[in-house]
Order: structure tokens, then sequence, then C-alpha cells
């Protein structure tokens, strides 16, 4: 009998600890997150105190960027940052999610699957490849060909406006928009999938044809996830720097031309960081980074609103 | 049998692994890091030093000048290697005295993409300056003309190409263009990375050697190795005696060679526009960082030994990578540094 209990706590126990170091770890894995990202912004304040305490707010709104001077201000860079994203974001949308639309709506099963794993194929180059492409074959185009063709037909409006170089604001855009619809196509893809047949079935039985059952069942039903994965296009974008260095011309300047060089946030500290001349050069290349993770947050602390505010007003409709 | 084959194959790998690791843990291991414009040559030195003293291994990061600079200050390496020489301020950063060791020199072309130029183009000193500062905006300006008797220069404006990323070559280019323009002095100055007045920039050798190759009518400047490695055309300049002077390896010595008779006891001293009538003005040291007073004993008499070598036999293989060899009075003089180092 005793024999029986004690076998009996001996497994309680053992399991009760198994409990245990399972919460443990996972408690510790999910703190350790955290930790590295304190830690980071830690070592970013102080590695850009110098700037910080030498520049202050000058240094969002400064226009010079000089090394040899000790004068820096990033204004152009972040110019560069928000304005090139946020362009390829416009344009890559509206081709990801119709992509996705197709791949799942429209394509049948077989020429579905094959588009889509082009997709996931896409999302899977380097983008060194993708910067290559652009300043190998993509510039040159610009440069001879559709600079040309947009000065001749819309030259009148200032977005087109200056000569053609081929590295420009627009060569940036346009390796963004590449680079960024495979990732909104796959993940628009796996929302739309996931939205129940009998979301379709019911539109359809209501006499509803393919693109009002795609307008008024299955897009409002995925529309929180879609709009993640455009945030998640934009991280990519805002955070890209490879393939934008090599064809984007880095010449920090703030131009309404879509013909002229700009320069990005991860551009310059890729540029300039092996090579800093100074430590306030440093400091302002990380007080770069900083910024850089700052305008992340506030992205992803404003998708969450929007998401946020979305499901509520999806709960409310559907109490309605 | 043919699994034994395999075993047996895999136990004689097991075996040359561990004897090539025995090997290497017994071999000294001297660390370096920085400048990556020499990092060829000195490959090329270390793997050949190999043979002469297999007892050695060096192991060379190339990370920058920049980072070079900050990790031997840090003590995190046995040498440094750099292609700017350091300031007062950062000699006096470091924990003890840094001996600068020139080993060879480089040089930065000017070139160009005009269609029907595909060589000899001539520029005096100041009108490169000009052109980088957006004063002289045309190909057919005066006073490019003037210079170029016979070639029919287009009436294009002139696109200019500099670097994005900071690098030795910026901060040789810069210092030439410092050294015969006023305006530029005082206007942009001299760095790694500098806040050019115009143009478009081009991350490393190969991006401004490719913009400059997709767009007519355009200037950039390049290293030397990398200008002739790929055919580019490159300018002749007019250098500080007046004599108008072509790029090469044996200019680029002329360059150093013209500087001996004033050469600092550290060596920290720019090449650019040296006197001597073929020295050519965009030239520069690369140089190694050394305590003169090595903390290990077997490592620094190691290092010196190597130094020597490199100095009797490295120098001969420098013009085969497109580096130009120290001219014989300076490698006197840089014998003499070697034997300060103590250990």
């Amino acid at each position: 009998m005793s024999d029986v209990t004690a076998s009996h706590r001996w497994k309680i126990e053992k399991g009760l600890s198994g409990d245990f170091i399972f919460k443990a770890m996972t408690v510790l894995f999910a703190f350790s997150i955290l930790v590295i990202l304190m830690l980071m912004l830690y070592e970013m304040v102080s590695q850009s105190l110098p700037s910080i305490r030498k520049f202050g707010s000058h240094f969002i709104t400064g226009m010079d960027w000089d090394a040899v001077q000790g004068d820096f201000g990033a204004l152009p860079f972040i110019y560069g940052s928000v304005v090139s994203s946020v362009l390829a974001l416009l344009i890559a949308t509206p081709l990801a999610v119709g992509t996705a639309l197709f791949i799942t709506e429209i394509a049948p099963r077989r020429l579905g699957g094959f588009a889509a794993s082009l997709v996931e194929l896409l999302a899977a180059i380097p983008s060194v490849i993708y910067g290559l492409w652009g300043i190998l074959i993509m510039t040159p185009w610009l440069q001879q060909s559709a600079q040309p063709f947009l000065q001749k037909y819309l030259g009148f409006l200032p977005f087109f406006d200056g000569p053609a170089y081929g590295v420009s604001m627009l060569a940036g855009v346009l390796i963004l928009v590449i680079m960024v619809v495979p990732i909104i196509t796959s993940i628009t893809k796996e929302v739309l999938t996931a939205v129940p047949r009998s979301q379709r079935e019911a539109a359809i039985a209501l006499g509803a044809t393919r693109w009002e059952m795609t307008r008024m069942a299955v897009l409002p039903y995925g529309k929180s996830g879609i709009l993640g994965a455009i945030i998640l296009g934009l991280g990519r974008a805002v955070g890209e720097t490879m393939a934008v260095t090599m064809v984007i011309g880095n010449n920090p300047q703030i131009s309404l031309s879509l013909f002229s060089p700009a320069y990005t946030m991860p551009s310059v500290i890729a540029n300039e960081f092996a090579e800093a001349s100074s430590p306030l050069h440093s400091a302002a290349l990380m007080h770069i980074g900083l910024l850089l993770l700052v305008i992340t947050l506030i992205i992803n602390a404003l998708a969450r609103l929007l998401l946020w505010s979305m499901s509520r007003g999806a709960a409310r409709g559907a109490k309605l | 049998m043919f699994k034994n084959v395999r075993k047996s194959l895999l136990a004689l790998a097991i075996m040359a692994t561990a004897a090539v690791a025995g090997q290497a843990s017994a071999a000294t291991l001297i660390n370096g890091a920085g400048a990556t414009f020499p990092y060829p040559i000195y490959s090329k030195w270390f793997s050949e030093y190999a043979k002469v003293d297999p007892s050695v291994k060096f192991n060379y990061q190339s990370i920058g000048s920049g980072g070079g600079i900050k990790q031997i200050t840090a003590q995190t390496v046995d040498f440094g290697a750099s292609d700017a020489f350091l300031s007062d301020a950062q000699l006096k950063a470091a924990p003890g005295k840094l001996i600068h060791i020139p080993t060879v020199m480089g040089a930065v072309v000017v070139t160009y993409n005009i269609p029907g130029i595909s060589k000899g183009l001539k520029l005096k000193s100041e009108d490169v300056a000009d052109i980088y500062l957006g004063r002289i905006t045309r190909w057919n300006d005066p006073r490019i003309v003037a210079d170029n008797k016979g070639v029919s220069l287009p009436n294009q404006p002139i696109v200019v190409v500099h670097r994005s990323d900071g690098s030795g070559t910026t901060n040789i280019f810069t210092d030439f263009l410092s050294g015969v323009s006023a305006e530029w002095t005082k206007k942009v100055g001299k760095g790694t990375s500098v806040k050019w007045p115009i143009g478009l920039g081009g991350k490393g050798n190969e991006g401004v050697a490719g913009q400059v190759k997709n767009t007519k009518y355009s200037i950039g400047y390049v290293e030397l190795a990398y200008a002739f490695e790929n055919r580019l055309p490159f300018a002749t300049l007019k250098n500080k005696s007046g004599h108008w002077v072509e790029p090469s390896i044996k200019s680029t010595s002329a360059a150093a060679a013209g500087a001996a008779k004033h050469m600092p006891a550290d060596y920290r001293i720019s090449l650019v526009n040296q006197p001597g009538k073929d020295a050519y003005p965009i030239a520069g040291f690369t140089w190694l960082l050394v305590y003169e007073q090595q903390k290990d004993k077997v490592k620094g008499k190691k290092l010196v030994e190597f130094l020597n070598w490199e100095l009797a036999k490295g120098q001969k293989m420098a013009s085969a990578l497109l580096y130009a060899p120290l001219p014989e009075n300076v490698k006197k003089m840089v014998s003499k540094t070697i034997k300060t180092i103590k250990y």
C-alpha cells in the first residue's frame, strides 16, 4: 500500500517538476527576447549618446551630413527611407493582393500552385542578387528607355524632372516593389486560403458573381490578415539595405523628382560604418540606427492600432 | 567491401584533419585586422611566408582601416593595417607607442566615359577639383579643351560619380583635391567619407566603375589596380612639377621617391602632389600598425622576422598584383624602423 502511494507521489512530483521546467523554460525564452531588445536599445542609446547630446532635435531636422566638419543631420535619410518604402508599398500592394487573389480564386488549382511556388522562389532570392540585377540590367534600362519615355510624356510633372542617371529614387522604389511583392503575396495567399468555404458558398447561394463574392465575402474576412502582410512588407522595405544601396544613387538630398538620387537610413549605415572617421561619426550612424528602430516601432504600433480598431469594428458588426 | 573502403577513407580523412589541426595548433598564430585595399598582397605574402617559416601563421581580417585602428588600439589584434595614418589624438588613445610601417603604395585614377575618346584625356589637377566642385560642368569647357588639342570634346554636361561608402580611396582622392584647390579645402575637406557638393554615389570600386560605364559623359575615380584589371580608360594628370603623368606602378613609386627627402621618421605623410618629374599626383602609402614594445616575446620576434622578409622579398611580388613597391631609399629607412621594435 505504502509502496503504491510512494510511486504515485513520485509520479505526481515528477509531473509537477516537468511542468515546472516547461513553464520556467518558456518564461525564460519569452523574457530573453525582451531582455535582448532592452540590451540592444540600451547599447544603441549609449553608443549614440555623443550625437544625441551634441545635436538633439537638430539631428532629425538637419539637412547636412558632413563627416569632415562633424555636422550631422539625418532628414534626407529619413525622407529617403520613408518615401521609398511608402511608394514601393503603394505599387506593391495591389500587385500582390491581385496575384494572391488570382492564385486562390481564379486560377485552376495546378496553375495556382505553380504560380504560388514561383512567388515563394522570388521571396527566397538574396537581396544582393536583386541589387546586382538592378545595377546591371534595371538601371541601364531605366536610363535609356523608361526615364526618357516618362520625361517625354509626363515631364511636365515635377516627379519626372531632371537628367536621367538610371540610379535614382525611382530605381530604389522599383527594386523594393520587386522584393516586397513576394512577401505580401505569399502571406495574403495563406490568409485567403483560410477563408472558410461556407463564407464563399453563402455568397454564391445569394446569387453573387465571382467578383461580388470576392469583394463581399472573401476580402472583408481576410482584411486584417492582408493588412498584417502589408505591414510585414513595409518592415522589409524600410530595413532593406543592400539592393537599395546599389541602385538609389546614395546622395543625401530631398527632391520631389523621382529621377534624382536619394539615400536611405540603412544604406548610410552600411556605407559608412566600417570606415567611420571619428567617434562622433560612429555615434551619428548609431543614432540613425536608433531612429530606424523607433520608426519601425511606430509603424508596428500603428499597425496594431489599425488591426485592433478593425477587429473591434468587425466584432460590433457581428453583434448587429 | 565497398563499405570497408568508405570506412577506411573516413578514418584517413579524420587522421588527416587531426594532423593538420595538430600542426596548426603548434604554430604561432599572429592576428591582424584592417584595410581592405592591401588585402590581396597581404594574403599573398602570408601564404608565401608560410613556406619560409612554417612555425608561424598569419590571420588577417580585412575589415576596413577604421576597424583596424580600433582593434589595434584595443589590443585585440597583434597588428593593425590602415590606408590612412593615425592622427595625434588617435596615437595618444593607444595604450603604447604605435609604429607605422609603410608596406606598399596604391594610386587612384580618374576614369571617364566619353564616347569616341577611349584613352589619353588630359586633365589639370585643378580642373579635376573644379569638376567635382561643380564649377566645370561641360566637357567642352575651354579649360579642358585647351589641354586636349586635336580632340573633339562634346558639348555635354559632366556626370560626376564618387564613392558612397567610406574608403581609403576617397581619403586619398579628397586629399589630392584639397592639395590643388583652396575652395575644396574650405568647402569639403578630406576624409574617408565627405559631403560631396555634387554627383552620384556608387558603392565600392565596382559601383563607381559600373556607374561610369553605364553613364555617357561621366567621370569617376577608382583604385589603379581596379582600373587596370578592368581596362578602364584613365586620364593623364598634370603633377606638381608641371609634367603630364600617366597613372602606373612606376609613377606611383616615383611619388614616394619624391617624398623621401622630407619623409618624417614616423612615415605619417600623404603622398599626394609630391614633387618629381614622374610623380603621379594621387598616390598613397598603406601601413601596418605595430606596437614598439611587443607584449608577447615569441609573437614579437616572429612579426619582426616577417617584416624583414616582406621588405627584402615581399616587395618584389607587389607589382604583379598592381601595387607599387617602396622605392629603395624608403626601404632603407623602413628597415631601420623595424629594428626599433622591442620584444
